[in-house]
């Protein structure tokens, strides 16, 4: 299975859920989100949660999901745009346990809710601290380069 | 006696612990009723730092990820940074490449059995017996790069010199050395009586935990499943060799011990046929200083302590976007928690030492 025919079995068996392949990842919608990770899990295998991070794209956050199978042999990555004002999505630590330390920091690192996370606390940074510092509008202490031309 | 639960605060510093972590314990007695580990007391932001680093400005902050194994982490980067450049090592680069990686992957098994076995009260002897072998692995780097522990060897298109007749000699009769100093390993603890008692049936991991907690690495190997990223998606020139991936059966403590004992053998096996075939040629590719990377990429490869993962985002500027670096160790170590539920504090450290953790990489 390539990752062309996990899209086509995906938009068969969630005709509603819109799914939608792009040459950097596969795309979901948000509400979408417990029941495509749901299907990659209980129907095609997906046996791993190996990465799961964010990118801040100015406006709006991408939450990037790396899952493997080891019986096929494909890593799928799945992006789920969040809009800046509304950084909400359904947590998947039900289905993969390494979801919690994984969203736990991206909630740290970019202030991502992840709703039904069982402690959705910071990891890396203090507790109590406001800022999220991998967003672009972050202004840390430290030396800014200026880009090399 | 009426015992009350207990909470104890173990770490951020604390011998067994392997760098700064801070683990809360509730305690029952000597059983451990829950644990939380905290992380980041070495958290330095070198996922910021590389949003205003160039690709190559950033090769050396790599090193200060799993400081331990800095060359598997160079590599992983630059293999990645490659990727998404679309450019290719020459054939003398790519050997090279694997026979540090596995140099150093003994160097880095070495105190992570060596550690493990202090931690069960094998008092300095497999310690001083590992620190020097491994020195001789980190001479040959000193040697190679003028640097003993941060590298900054391998770069983007190649690395940054070229092997001298001198350390070709040196690799040799390393190989040769230690090809019968991991039977004295053998002796003096796999079959130790003491040392099994202590770290047989602690801390099991099965293939199914290993699977949804995303354990990689000799971790994952100890519980029978039999996966490395050198096999299962060669990259360099992994699939010219011959070498077996050792398994585990029990995924028990002792397991994860055995098998970095066994990998340690194949590395030697490896570095011996990359010396044998090492063609001639250029050791870097004449490539820019300045790249302008677009697109997105994900590269693994295997670090000592499993799938050392690169996720770099670009925008056609001259930083990246966004780079992030999925590190072995903070996927292994956050399956400790209901890994050591129920198990005495002295196993606790048994099962923590096993699963061989840098915090350099966790906290980043």
């Amino acid at each position: 299975m390539d990752i062309a025919a996990l899209v086509q079995e995906l938009q068969k068996k969630a005709p509603a859920a819109g799914v939608e392949l792009t040459p950097t990842g596969v795309v979901i919608r948000r509400d979408d989100v417990p029941l495509v990770f749901g299907l990659l899990k209980g129907e095609f295998s997906f046996e791993s949660l190996q990465c799961l991070t964010a990118v801040d794209r100015k406006g709006t956050i991408e939450v990037v999901y790396h899952v493997y199978s080891f019986t096929h042999r494909l890593m799928a990555v799945l992006k789920v745009v969040l809009a800046m004002d509304d950084l909400n999505v359904a947590s998947v630590n039900g289905l993969w346990s390494s979801a919690n330390w994984f969203e736990r920091e991206v909630y740290d690192l970019f202030g991502v809710k992840f709703t039904g996370h069982p402690d959705l606390r910071r990891i890396l940074n203090p507790e109590g601290w406001t800022e999220h510092p991998l967003r672009k509008d972050f202004k840390g202490a430290g030396v800014v380069l200026k880009p090399v031309k | 006696m009426v015992t009350e639960e207990l909470i104890v605060n173990m770490g951020p510093q604390h011998p067994s612990t392997h760098g700064v972590l801070y683990l809360e314990l509730k305690l029952d007695g000597e059983i451990i009723v829950e644990c939380r580990p905290n992380i980041g007391y070495l958290h330095r932001s070198i996922e910021k730092i590389a949003e205003n680093r160039t690709l190559v400005q950033f090769v050396p902050f790599t090193d200060r990820l799993d400081y331990l194994a800095s060359m598997n982490d160079n590599l992983g980067f630059c293999l990645a940074a490659e990727k998404l450049l679309q450019i290719e090592a020459p054939a003398r680069a790519q050997y090279l490449r694997v026979i540090v990686a596995e140099l150093n992957r003994i160097a880095s098994h070495l105190l992570a059995i060596s550690t493990f076995a202090q931690d069960l009260g094998a008092y300095a002897t497999p310690l001083f017996f590992a620190m020097r072998d491994r020195q001789k692995v980190v001479q040959i780097f000193d040697e190679l790069c003028g640097q003993r522990l941060t590298y900054n060897y391998i770069r983007i298109g190649g690395v940054a010199g070229d092997m001298t007749p001198e350390i070709a000699r040196m690799i040799g009769e390393f190989v040769l050395y230690f090809r019968k100093m991991v039977n004295d390993y053998d002796e003096l603890l796999t079959h130790n009586i003491i040392f099994k008692v202590r770290s047989k049936g602690i801390g099991i991991i099965s293939k199914e935990f290993a699977l949804d907690y995303a354990v990689t690495g000799p971790s994952l190997r100890a519980s029978g499943f039999k996966w490395d990223v050198r096999k299962d998606e060669p990259y360099l020139v992994y699939d010219k060799f011959d070498f077996d991936v050792p398994v585990g059966a029990n995924g028990d403590a002792w397991d994860r011990y055995y098998v970095r004992i066994q990998e340690m053998r194949e590395s030697l096996r490896i570095i011996e046929q990359a010396m044998g075939a090492i063609p001639e040629g250029d050791p870097v590719a004449k490539v820019n200083k300045v790249f302008r990377p677009s697109g997105e990429v994900y590269m693994r490869t295997e670090s000592p302590r499993g799938d050392l993962g690169f996720y770099i985002v670009g925008t056609g500027e001259t930083f990246p976007y966004r780079l992030k670096i999925r590190a072995p160790s903070f996927s292994n170590i956050a399956a400790l928690a209901p890994l050591i539920k129920g198990l005495n504090v002295s196993d606790a450290v048994c099962a923590l030492g096993s699963l061989d953790i840098v915090m350099g990489e966790i906290d980043r």
